[in-house]
């Protein structure tokens, strides 16, 4: 089933190459709809109630004997809903991006279709090759997407993109050897992989928590620098707003959605079960890093002009608080955490929809431009405050419960609080400065609608003439059909779905999270073990030195 | 003798086929002429077939014939696809205008008979344990090139390049000679495994260090590693691009070879190599790395572009050299390491130097302008599909992306330096990938992305459809070969393997770990 379902973006892709240009949008909607039904057969066959357990495993040896290939896939809860996601984003985009691109269809639509397999493969990969694979082969579509779609500076943006991804998994790949080696030589044979040349993550995530504390710190530095280059997280963000501003909607989309989820995931999947030891030492460093990465970038969204580098900018902030629910290192933040990457794969990716709608008919995107489109286009300002809205953090939408996990998680995170529990090397410093940032986000976020859909309609020039079609390039209207004043239904089917689960996650979260309480126990168990051992020796550490001083 | 002779079966198949060659190549008749080149790719497969039933050498590591002669015969029949027919286009059309022949100016069959000549001598260094065997078969290897990067084309810049990769190589030659002759001066024995007996015996004295540090010194010349890969790049870009493919992959495998066998000499024991060896080899890898991958960013021209690259990859190669055989286990073994990344490197690298020669520009249909700056190469997905995604996908793999050949070439690199401990070697090799990344981009976005010049002539596919296939084939064992990762990594484990547990057996105490490891 998991192979199935990585296998059909793939077929679709070569399928799309392969046809005749005009045919490419049919087959590629037709594609990611097969593989959009795929995921949802998936999430029905999992078994919701044992979310913990790795489900539907499936490993196949490419080349047998010490040293083959191995592909192992499955899926526990949190990586069937990043995958559900995934799924749900790849048809919109597709369907989204009909009348955006009307050159090369063909390699727009099956480098985009083929983007999805490496992506759901990260997630249901169980074996650090697969897992690398997929990770590093989402570089190539995105990179052909930016490169060839993009607009005026897509050269630098790609490259930068490419350059910095790739440098920081090199470093991601030295650390995964690191411990394939040490399971290999440094333990003794156990018949259940250990001592013995394994990629199975099962087996490096056992033997890699038995590496001494320094040997975990420096592995941690090397996961973190892919990791957190993917998020992106303060101070290596600065490819991510380039690579959104210069790529196309669909792109942008991915990006947003999944792509950014594939770095958080990695932390949450590798970072934290494997190193427990370092992540305990080094979560607080971590913290302030994601409360700079908030304030900082919320900052810089205040002073934008381009609604599209605003919205990539609110990402970084976005994804700051994402990784400091992540390093709270409690059960609340990190569920909050993986709600949040939901959450924001929803709102962020339909905000660039909006946005790159506004773009297919002004060809703008400053806000000194635009101003007022609520009088024009009812329909598209109404999508675009919901999901500002669910962004910003609204109770009652999406993005809010999220948001309250992370910094609750960081907020209790202090050894000091221990209400309700709860323990971490994080603390109530954390939480209020981050939630700071929500305000930031707030003040950015509604500043950008208050300029472009409420307030004195203004247009560019050249468009919104008499004839009532805001669509003034004859060339492109003559292409595709003249894209209506307001959103056209295509358009309003595809943000419709997105605004609908938005609307579900945020009335009702639970359906979201009480599946995420076993895997994310499941996946702290490690961290748990190391504080519970640090914690009385640190204390036995504090009446050594009193009777010192004695 | 005769049991010598089994081990000497490739080498002789290609000697006969040379002497063939160079006759055949000097008839009156056009067909005749023609014939030397499939003499010769006949003469290169039976190599192969030969090979691969090599029987177990002797010396420091017998194990390796079947697997490294194999290898060079592969790569350099698909070389031969790429260099078959370019040398005398010229002269044979005049002659088919009408021109008489003229012996003296036929150089067809001598490049053939030279190519594989130079093939020859990268088999030697493979089954050599003598050091004067080791040098007269660097020097068959390298001596046949001088002469084949001035015939490859009729351009006088062909000349400079084979002038100056003639005094640099006799340089190279010479430094390492005096090694060898210091080498000899240390331990009185020419053999090395008698070299390897005296030094596990009677320690290593300074004579000795200076001996190695210059032959290793002098060798990387042959595989243009820092500080002697100030040839590289001027020497490939005027020599003709099918020769540049085959300097890219011969001398470095012959080098390497024969690196292999110097530093056996010493072993890898207990703490890895002796301090003084692997600190110069520490500094030759990274300094190799970054200044080949920091001068290809600086260039336009793909044919400098591949050769500084060429000489990052040496260095990249050089990790596995410092790691070692560890204790045998297919991801620490850096030798195997080696051989395996020496028959990727070749594989991509004929794919990415074929692309080039596939399309031709110009005027002049007998000497035509092969693919040259990034310029040239803009819209080549689009132009001719075929050539210009062989091409992505070789630049891609040469890149080290997952799924294809490269990438796990350089995943051996990668576990066998951590598993020797040589982690701020590994991380630099990391970093080095990154920067890499920056000029293959610029390949590949050039035949990806750009438009064609208008203005520009569009080139034709080359009538020497040898060139396209080699470049197809090569493009597609990228992406086929990883599904024989298992089996091609352990073939090359096992062709080291054996030679490892020889070498670790003369050290005293060392016997018992090893001798299990070694059965595998």
């Amino acid at each position: 089933m998991l192979l199935a379902t990585l296998l059909i973006p793939v077929v679709a892709a070569l399928a799309v190459a392969a046809a005749p240009a005009d045919q490419a949008r049919r087959i590629a909607g037709a594609g990611s709809l097969a593989f959009f039904g795929a995921t949802l057969i998936l999430g029905a066959m999992f078994d919701w109630s044992r979310s913990a357990e790795f489900q539907m495993a499936s490993w196949f040896a490419l080349s047998a004997g010490e040293g083959g290939v191995t592909v192992g896939l499955a899926v526990d809860g949190v990586s069937t809903m990043l995958i559900l996601l995934t799924g749900l984003l790849a048809p919109l985009c597709v369907f989204g991006s009909f009348t955006a691109v009307s050159d090369r269809p063909r390699t727009f639509f099956a480098w985009l279709i083929a983007l999805q397999a490496p992506m759901a493969g990260v997630f249901m990969a169980r074996d650090i090759i697969t897992f690398y694979f997929c990770f590093e082969f989402t570089l190539i579509p995105m990179f052909v997407l930016i490169a060839l779609f993009g607009s005026s500076n897509r050269r630098a943006a790609s490259v930068k993109f490419f350059l910095y991804t790739f440098t920081g998994s090199m470093m991601t790949l030295a650390g995964l050897v690191y411990i394939v080696w040490f399971n290999a030589t440094r333990l003794a044979p156990d018949g259940a992989g250990a001592g013995a040349w394994t990629f199975a993550i099962d087996t490096l995530m056992r033997a890699s928590r038995s590496m001494s504390g320094s040997e975990q710190a420096w592995v941690l530095l090397a996961m973190m620098a892919g990791f957190a280059v993917k998020t992106p997280l303060f101070p290596v963000h600065t490819w991510l707003p380039l690579a959104h501003t210069e790529a196309p909607t669909a792109g942008s989309v991915v990006l947003a959605g999944v792509l950014l989820k594939l770095g958080t995931y990695g932390l949450y999947r590798f970072v934290l079960p494997f190193v427990p030891e370092a992540v305990v030492a080094w979560a607080p460093l971590i913290g302030v890093i994601c409360v700079i990465g908030i304030l900082y970038a919320g900052l810089i969204c205040w002073v934008q002009r381009d609604v599209k580098k605003l919205v990539a900018y609110s990402s970084v902030s976005h994804l700051g608080f994402c990784v400091l629910g992540l390093f709270a290192l409690n059960a609340v933040g990190s569920a909050g955490s993986v709600l949040y990457m939901i959450n924001h794969g929803l709102s962020t990716g339909a905000l660039f929809f909006c946005i790159g709608m506004i773009y297919e008919r002004y060809h703008t995107r400053s806000m000194q431009e635009l101003g007022g489109l609520a009088a024009r286009m009812p329909v598209w300002a109404f999508f675009m405050v919901f999901f500002t809205l669910s962004s910003v953090g609204l109770p009652g939408l999406n993005g809010f419960i999220g948001e309250i996990m992370c910094l609750m998680g960081a907020f209790q995170s202090g050894a000091t609080w221990g209400v309700g529990g709860t323990s971490g090397p994080l603390g109530p410093w954390f939480g209020g400065v981050a939630a700071t940032g929500m305000i930031v986000s707030a003040i950015y976020l509604l500043y950008m609608v208050g300029k472009v859909v409420f307030g004195p309609l203004k247009e560019p020039h050249g468009h919104g003439g008499a004839h009532g079609h805001g669509h003034g390039h004859a060339k492109d209207a003559g292409a595709h059909g003249a894209l209506p004043v307001d959103l056209s239904k295509r358009e309003i089917a595809v943000l419709t779905p997105l605004a609908a689960l938005c609307l579900v996650l945020g009335l009702y979260p639970v359906i979201a999270l009480r599946p995420l309480e076993a895997p994310v126990a499941a996946n702290l168990a490690a961290v748990e073990a190391v504080r519970s051992v640090v914690a009385p020796a640190e204390a036995l550490a504090g009446v050594e030195a009193e009777g010192a001083g004695r | 003798m005769t049991e010598k002779l089994a081990i000497l079966h490739p080498e002789i198949a290609l000697f006969i086929t040379t002497c063939v060659v160079m006759i055949v190549g000097l008839s009156r008749s056009v067909g005749a002429r023609r014939a030397s080149a499939w003499i010769t790719a006949a003469g290169t497969l039976t190599a192969l077939g030969l090979a691969l039933r090599s029987p177990e050498g002797f010396g420091l590591l017998p194990g390796m014939l079947a697997y490294a002669k194999a290898m060079i015969a592969g790569v350099g029949f698909l070389l031969l696809l790429v260099m078959a027919g370019a040398v005398d286009r010229g002269y044979e059309a005049r002659l088919l205008r009408g021109e008489t022949f003229d012996p003296i100016r036929a150089t067809r069959g001598e490049f053939y008979a030279f190519f594989l000549f130079s093939l020859m001598g990268v088999m030697l260094c493979a089954g050599a344990d003598d050091l004067i065997w080791l040098f007269l078969a660097l020097e068959l290897v390298s001596l046949p090139t001088y002469i084949m990067v001035a015939i490859s084309s009729s351009r006088l810049r062909a000349q400079e390049a084979a002038v100056k990769y003639f005094f640099l190589g006799a340089m190279g030659a010479a430094t390492f000679l005096y090694g060898f002759a210091l080498l000899y001066g240390a331990a009185g024995t020419t053999s090395l495994s008698g070299i390897a007996t005296t030094f596990a015996a009677s320690g290593i004295g300074p004579l000795a260090y200076a001996g190695l540090i210059l032959s290793i010194l002098g060798v990387c010349f042959k595989i243009a590693a820092v500080p002697m890969h100030f040839y590289t790049a001027d020497v490939y870009e005027g020599a003709a691009t099918p020769v540049s493919a085959y300097l890219a992959f011969a001398p470095k495998t012959a080098g390497f070879l024969a690196l292999m066998l110097i530093v056996s000499t010493v072993g890898w024991h207990d703490g890895g190599l002796p301090e003084p060896v692997r600190v110069t080899l520490w500094v030759i890898a990274a300094l190799t790395m970054t200044v080949g991958n920091v001068l290809a960013t600086l260039q336009t021209s793909v044919k400098r572009i591949l050769a500084y690259s060429s000489v990052a990859h040496s260095g990249y190669m050089l990790v596995g050299l410092i790691a070692g055989p560890g204790d045998g286990g297919v991801f620490q073994n850096g030798l195997a390491a080696i051989l395996f990344y020496l028959l990727c490197y070749g594989v991509m690298n004929v794919g990415a130097f074929a692309a080039l020669t596939c399309i031709e520009r110009g005027q002049n249909p007998d000497d035509p302008n092969d693919l040259e700056t990034l310029d040239d190469l803009k819209g080549l997905c689009a132009t001719r599909p075929l050539v210009g995604w062989a091409m992505v996908l070789s630049v891609l793999s040469l890149l080290g992306m997952p799924v294809l050949l490269g990438f796990f070439a350089k995943l051996l690199l990668f576990s066998s330096g951590i598993a020797a401990g040589e982690i701020v070697l590994v991380v630099v090799l990391g970093l080095n990938s990154a920067i890499a990344a920056f000029y293959y981009l610029r390949i590949i976005s050039s035949a990806m992305f750009e438009t064609p010049d208008a203005r520009r002539d569009g080139g034709r596919l080359t009538p020497m459809r040898g060139r396209v296939l080699a470049c197809v084939v090569s493009g597609a064992a990228v992406l086929v070969l990883p599904l024989l990762f298992g089996p091609l990594q352990r073939a090359s484990s096992r062709a080291v393997s054996t030679g490892q547990s020889a070498a670790i057996g003369e050290r005293p105490g060392g016997t018992q770990a090893a001798s299990p490891e070694a059965g595998r």
